[in-house]
């Protein structure tokens, strides 16, 4: 199995959500990570979503997903050639005597610290997963009171668009 | 940023633009008028009641009031298939649509081009519970091909036109519009031509011409080809371009379920079904050939048995308009996503090229050489033909009533089966010669599915004598659109198969649940009910034929009442079982002729 990040362009339309979730599971397709929200045009949503699987699977539920009415482009993103990240919200146990040690995690990480309170911090961390899942490990000895995570936006490097196309095509046939 | 839209044409173009005041009820009966509806089957209820209102006074459409949802979803797909247009179903909310939802996912499995209207309760009470409120958009997420729900009136004309443009075209299937009470009351400015806006929708007809080369090369260098046909041949319309190829190369044929018809049964070249209950011949072929060119066919775990073991020495040519056929059970060496019918005729000239690049004379036909291939496929066609064996006790054969009923009735009938043995014997026993003749539940197997897909297809083809073919299960599942067809003129005839059980799960009980009959005898035997009577209850004439001798008698008779429908029943002999048979699992090297009887693969060699 391996990971895969898949760039989907659907119309903003109720539903569409529901129909990309349900093909995947009625396909028996593990969803990893979902995340999805507008775009620069107004009509157009993006979704991306990392899969576990194996190429020739891969290439189905690309398949079945390009035969969702509703969806528009499917973008495969090499991880080497794209910029992919997840933010997380984390709320640490920090007293007087732990806070300044958290707060040098917080900077060795690039996060920032967006909540204090008496005996916690809230931190924000965005990053790849690896980044994340080591920013847990030497966050976990303190306490970890409260996790959140969302699913991973992905674009590719370059000067390349991928909606930029698909809108010219959908410009050339209005 | 302008407005988005496919670059789609209108279904009906008309120069100018029309424009007028409506309800959207008035708007969804304007739209299917426009859009060339002449038949709707249905029931009325609360949340569809206003569309009902102007279609009672539609002059382009008639709405036939059926007995009950699943016979109207049916009909539609009898209607489609028939017609090749796309069929109409209507129903209320909730209960009404829910009831469509079998039909429906059978549309969606064998590609049927069927719209579906539902009514949805008001906007406001969506989400509530409310009565008769049933999330139908949801439910057939799953089993449409797409769908919509829509709740502003003024999306009603372009969302009929965007239903009917994506169920008719690419690969065909069926699409729902859940309509709410309110968006029918509400009054809407209609407008025709309607723009559609369907930029995720492109379906690919034309085949690479890479690809269509590659085809060709891999045709004219095999020694033991085979043409997989499946349904999609036919729904390209391109049974003409099919035997044209196959007569040039002379490449054997070998017709799937769904393609029945497709190509004649009695063409030299024909090997007959593929599968399950396919011929040791067609059934042989894939497993020994070195090259499949799989047509509009899917690869269907009935066809290819246990995957693991399925044609092990082929290359495959899958030719599909839907690309996510291609390489989904079987590895296909050379892809290609087009239209069965324009992939047949580019196929037929770059195989004439090959032929020409090889020097051999242009209408002399044969790419390559088969002659080694044909006498081993020839051999086993000559040993094991289909047959069946006639009871000592002088009862009735199942296969010899379908042998004399294709005999009679004829190539040009229509013949729709329903779902289980008597399919399988339809199947195997009638002989089609057209395109189209043969229709039937495939890839869902809805028992029930041929009386009101009769109907269907009757009212979608009224010159055509139409002739149902059902089993004393299945025939009581749905037998009540009898009423309909009695009261809407619709001479159907229907022959019901009755060996008083749910044959096909009585013979896997034989099989492989040592002949523990759990549940299969419908002691249709005891005439509960009786079927004659049952049908001179619902207005049609009823027949019994119980011996050999009487068949063809019955047959006739029948065939000379055109006013009625009829039903003639056939008591047959319940211990009839379908062969040849793969079991369920097994591979097709293991194919069986009869029980604890398999082919001798090296006869004749």
């Amino acid at each position: 199995m391996s990971r895969h990040t898949l760039s989907v362009l659907v119309e903003n339309k109720p539903g569409v959500l529901a129909r990309v979730a349900s093909l995947f599971s009625r396909r028996g397709f593990n969803i990893d990570s979902l995340a999805v929200g507008p775009t620069e045009h107004g009509d157009i949503s993006r979704m991306t979503i990392v899969v576990n699987v194996e190429d020739l699977p891969l290439e189905q539920v690309t398949k079945q997903l390009n035969k969702l009415i509703n969806v528009i482009k499917i973008v495969e993103l090499d991880p080497a050639a794209s910029v992919q990240r997840e933010l997380m919200l984390v709320k640490v146990r920090a007293d007087v005597e732990t806070r300044s040690q958290v707060l040098e995690l917080v900077q060795l990480f690039r996060a920032r610290c967006v909540d204090v309170a008496q005996d916690a911090v809230t931190i924000e961390v965005t990053g790849t997963v690896d980044k994340l899942e080591a920013f847990i490990r030497v966050l976990e000895p303190f306490g970890i009171k409260e996790l959140v995570q969302s699913g991973m936006v992905a674009i590719g490097r370059g000067a390349r668009s991928i909606t930029d196309r698909s809108l010219r095509a959908l410009d050339r046939s209005a | 940023m302008s407005k988005t839209q496919a670059t789609l044409q209108p279904l009906q173009g008309t120069s100018q633009p029309m424009t007028e005041q409506m309800t959207g009820a008035q708007a969804l009966v304007r739209a299917l008028e426009h859009v060339g509806v002449d038949t709707v089957f249905g029931i009325p209820g609360g949340a569809i009641l206003p569309a009902y209102d102007p279609l009672f006074d539609s002059e382009k459409v008639r709405h036939v009031l059926v007995r009950h949802e699943q016979g109207a979803g049916h009909a539609a797909e009898g209607y489609a298939q028939a017609t090749g247009r796309v069929g109409v179903c209507m129903a209320t909310s909730g209960p009404g649509a829910t009831n469509l939802v079998t039909p429906i996912a059978d549309a969606y499995m064998d590609s049927v081009p069927i719209v579906a209207i539902t009514g949805q309760v008001p906007s406001e009470s969506i989400g509530t519970d409310a009565f008769q409120e049933a999330d139908i958009s949801g439910i057939t997420m799953p089993i449409t091909k797409h769908n919509f729900l829509v709740t502003d009136p003024a999306d009603i004309p372009r969302t009929i036109a965007e239903a009917f443009h994506i169920a008719s075209t690419g690969r065909p299937g069926p699409v729902l519009v859940d309509i709410s009470k309110d968006a029918l009351q509400k009054t809407m400015t209609f407008t025709w031509p309607q723009p559609m806006q369907l930029p995720g929708y492109r379906p690919v007809t034309r085949p690479h011409s890479k690809q269509i080369r590659e085809a060709a090369r891999l045709i004219a260098s095999s020694k033991k080809p085979v043409l997989y046909v499946g349904g999609g041949v036919h729904r390209a319309g391109a049974a003409r371009e099919l035997r044209a190829l196959a007569e040039l190369t002379g490449i054997p044929v070998i017709t799937t379920l769904m393609a029945r018809g497709t190509f004649p049964d009695s063409h030299p070249l024909h090997l007959g079904m593929p599968g399950m209950h396919g011929t040791v011949a067609a059934v042989g072929s894939l497993q020994r050939a070195d090259l499949i060119i799989a047509l509009g066919a899917r690869f269907d775990d009935r066809v290819t048995g246990k995957l693991s073991s399925f044609a092990p020495e082929a290359k495959i040519v899958h030719a599909d308009i839907d690309p996510a056929e291609i390489s989904k059970n079987r590895h296909a060496d050379v892809p290609i996503v087009g239209d069965c019918r324009e992939v047949l005729a580019d196929l037929l000239v770059a195989v004439q090229a090959e032929i020409a690049a090889r020097g051999l004379p242009p209408d002399g036909g044969m790419a390559g050489d088969y002659a080694e291939w044909w006498r081993t496929l020839n051999s086993w066609r000559d040993t094991y033909p289909l047959g069946y064996e006639d009871f000592a006790d002088g009862s009735l054969a199942p296969q010899y009533v379908l042998r004399r009923l294709g005999a009679i009735a004829g190539p040009d009938t229509l013949y729709v089966a329903g779902v289980g043995q008597h399919q399988m014997w339809a199947s195997q026993f009638i002989g089609y010669e057209n395109p189209g003749t043969f229709i039937n539940s495939g890839g869902l197997g809805t028992m029930g599915f041929a009386v009101p897909a009769a109907m269907g297809a009757k009212m979608g083809a009224p010159d055509k004598t139409v002739w149902a073919i059902d089993g004393d299960g299945c025939f009581q599942m749905t037998n009540q659109e009898l009423a309909t067809c009695a009261l809407e003129g619709v001479p159907i005839k229907v022959a019901v198969i009755n060996n008083g059980n749910l044959g096909m799960v009585r013979q896997w009980q034989t099989l492989f649940y040592e002949k523990r009959y759990s549940n299969t005898d419908l002691q249709s035997a005891r005439r509960i009910p009786d079927f004659v009577k049952l049908s001179e209850a619902y207005g049609c004439v009823g027949l019994r034929c119980e011996r050999p001798e009487d068949v063809d008698a019955t047959i006739r008779k029948a065939m000379e009442i055109n006013d009625v429908p009829v039903v003639v029943e056939f008591i047959v002999h319940k211990d009839a079982m379908v062969w040849p048979m793969v079991a369920a699992g097994t591979s097709n090297d293991d194919i069986k002729l009869a029980r604890d009887m398999a082919p001798d693969w090296e006869t004749g060699d």
